[in-house]
């Protein structure tokens, strides 16, 4: 293989990296806050705004539903908005990002549900305000189920990030598919679903890893 | 410490309404509700031990999450410490659930959290400095027996260990009140024995007036003062424990303690009971007795100063607390004169004598 190839797959894996790291941590950080009010203003819980909730949920279902190679060139005007460009790695990381929201967003939902009820009720009973309840209670008490949910999303944006191309975004998917198999070059395409396969790995092992730290169930 | 007056909580059940098809919720069916409590009256002095029993979907839960506003109450008034809780904002019912402590059948305890950090979260929520709270944290984890756990996590405690924490955790605040919900229901008859001899020990020690809800005879007769019966949302009974063992006055007392002292006639023997006295019946009665007459030979003395034969079918004695009770189910074997005359005797002893029925005379 030449060296060029080989450096052609190698900013490819750092393309992927990229995209997926940024995604990753900005979908977290507004993911995990909406996951938390999708949560807490369900009915009956401590903040109950059903109205607001109801809202929350129908947003977040939208995102979720529309198919990301759609959505991706279906916000190019916001995506030019917010990088300046919807051409490149950056351009494909608004569409990633707001894909990644709504699902970060209900998988810390799910988590924050497997918490027991009586937790928050003691809490309650001590005098704890709704915003100590979620920062000392839900929160760390879900931490292991929300850090599954990150390592959930951070593999999903892994594949995600594949479709990237088609904004010109670069990564090993696009790499797979231009040179892989467009071009008829089945090494190629071997290479970069190993070195995607490995970093799934990797993510993966990762999360786990944390989950165990966390948990102490 | 804690007064509630006319207490009442009705739940609107709007949820089973509105997953009605939209032409079914337009047709004019009254909401349907459900009344958790009705009108409850109940008083705890400072510095006592009070047991609500009752059975299952009574409305313990309700009323015990009443008194510190987790189920605020559709109409009434509950005042803790001299505070009437429905009137305070959200900042002040807050600051007064500092006071009053609460613990649950299921502990919960932080799962994240090692056995020092739970006890210190209601401080934390307090806004106490680090070495303010070790300075709280540390004794009570003597005083609860978890000195040598302090950096265990619950998930390596027992379940007796685990409601050790939580009561540490609910004496954290130094509250004046502590309620248990059901807070040995879910422990072994050993464990549930530490539990409650911790909760007498803390009632003693620290002065605080405990509130306690409960489906089971054992934990009001170990440590309650006094004791509230709760059937389908009302109080029906309250007394004394030592009156309560004695002599319930309701149905369902005598039912709840028949079941604790397993002191029942015999099943042959309630097959053949009559209500009403026939020619040649004779008379089954339970007798209760406490005090001096526990030790005084009252059945020797019944038979010779009567003339009438006793035969015991059953017969109990039980230490409620300080108090020692005897327990007896008893056939009263003479005429009726003799027998009408045997139970005035009993009754002037100060026995508490209930007619179960009366048997015919087998010979």
């Amino acid at each position: 293989m030449s060296s060029a190839m080989i450096d052609l797959i190698l900013q490819a894996t750092l393309d992927t990296l990229y995209m997926v790291a940024v995604s990753g941590v900005i979908s977290a950080l507004f993911g995990v806050p909406l996951g938390v009010m999708l949560y807490v203003t369900r009915p009956r819980q401590i903040l109950a705004r059903p109205v607001l909730n109801q809202v929350l949920g129908m947003v977040t279902n939208i995102g979720r539903s529309i198919p990301f190679i759609i959505l991706m060139v279906a916000i190019i005007p916001f995506t030019r908005l917010v990088v300046g460009t919807s051409i490149g790695t950056n351009a494909a990381i608004v569409p990633l990002t707001l894909a990644a929201i709504p699902f970060v967003a209900r998988l810390v939902e799910g988590a924050l549900n497997e918490i027991p009820p009586g937790l928050v009720e003691a809490a309650q009973s001590m005098g704890a305000t709704p915003h100590q309840i979620i920062t000392k209670v839900l929160l760390p008490e879900a931490r292991g189920g929300i850090i599954t949910g990150l390592t959930i999303t951070i593999v999903t944006l892994v594949s995600y990030s594949a479709m990237a191309g088609a904004v010109g975004g670069g990564g090993l998917g696009d790499l797979g598919i231009r040179y892989g198999y467009n071009r008829f070059n089945p090494t190629i395409m071997l290479i970069t679903v190993a070195i995607l396969v490995v970093m799934v790995q990797g993510f993966q092992s990762l999360g786990d890893t944390l989950v165990r730290k966390s948990d102490r169930k | 410490m804690i007064t509630l007056s006319n207490v009442s909580k009705t739940y609107h059940l709007t949820g089973t309404k509105s997953r009605l098809p939209f032409a079914a919720r337009r047709r004019d069916t009254p909401p349907r509700t459900i009344e958790a409590l009705k009108s409850v009256d109940l008083h705890v002095p400072q510095g006592s031990i009070h047991g609500v029993i009752g059975l299952s979907g009574a409305g313990k839960s309700t009323l015990i999450r009443c008194v510190n506003l987790l189920e605020r109450p559709s109409s009434g008034s509950v005042v803790v410490d001299g505070q009437e809780m429905t009137d305070l904002s959200a900042t002040e019912l807050n600051q007064a659930r500092h006071r009053i402590g609460m613990i649950f059948q299921h502990f919960n305890l932080l799962t994240t959290r090692n056995v020092f950090d739970n006890v210190a979260l209601p401080l934390e929520l307090m806004g106490l400095k680090r070495g303010a709270i070790r300075e709280r944290v540390l004794p009570l984890l003597e005083l609860t027996g978890l000195a040598d756990k302090a950096r265990q996590f619950p998930a390596q405690l027992s379940g007796g260990q685990k409601q050790r924490v939580a009561i540490a955790r609910a004496l954290a605040s130094e509250p004046r009140v502590l309620l248990c919900d059901e807070a040995t229901s879910a422990l072994d008859p050993q464990t549930t024995g530490s539990i409650l001899t911790l909760l007498r020990e803390i009632n003693q020690k620290l002065g605080l007036t405990i509130l306690l809800i409960t489906h089971e005879m054992e934990v009001v007769k170990s440590i309650c003062h006094r004791v509230s019966l709760i059937s389908d949302g009302e109080l029906v009974e309250e007394a004394e424990v030592g009156d309560f063992f004695t002599a319930p006055r309701t149905r369902l007392g005598r039912e709840f303690l028949n079941d604790f002292l397993q002191l029942e006639p015999p099943k042959a023997l309630v097959e053949r009971l009559e209500e009403e006295p026939g020619e040649h019946t004779h008379p089954v009665v339970r007798l209760a007795f406490s005090g001096d007459a526990v030790s005084t030979p009252l059945i020797s003395r019944l038979a010779r100063e009567c003339g009438v034969d006793v035969s015991i079918l059953q017969a109990k004695v039980e230490s409620i607390q300080e108090r020692t009770l005897g327990l007896m189910i008893a056939e009263l074997l003479g005429s009726p004169e003799q027998t009408c005359r045997a139970i005035d005797y009993l009754e002037t002893h100060d026995l508490h004598v209930e007619v179960l029925g009366h048997v015919q005379r087998d010979d």
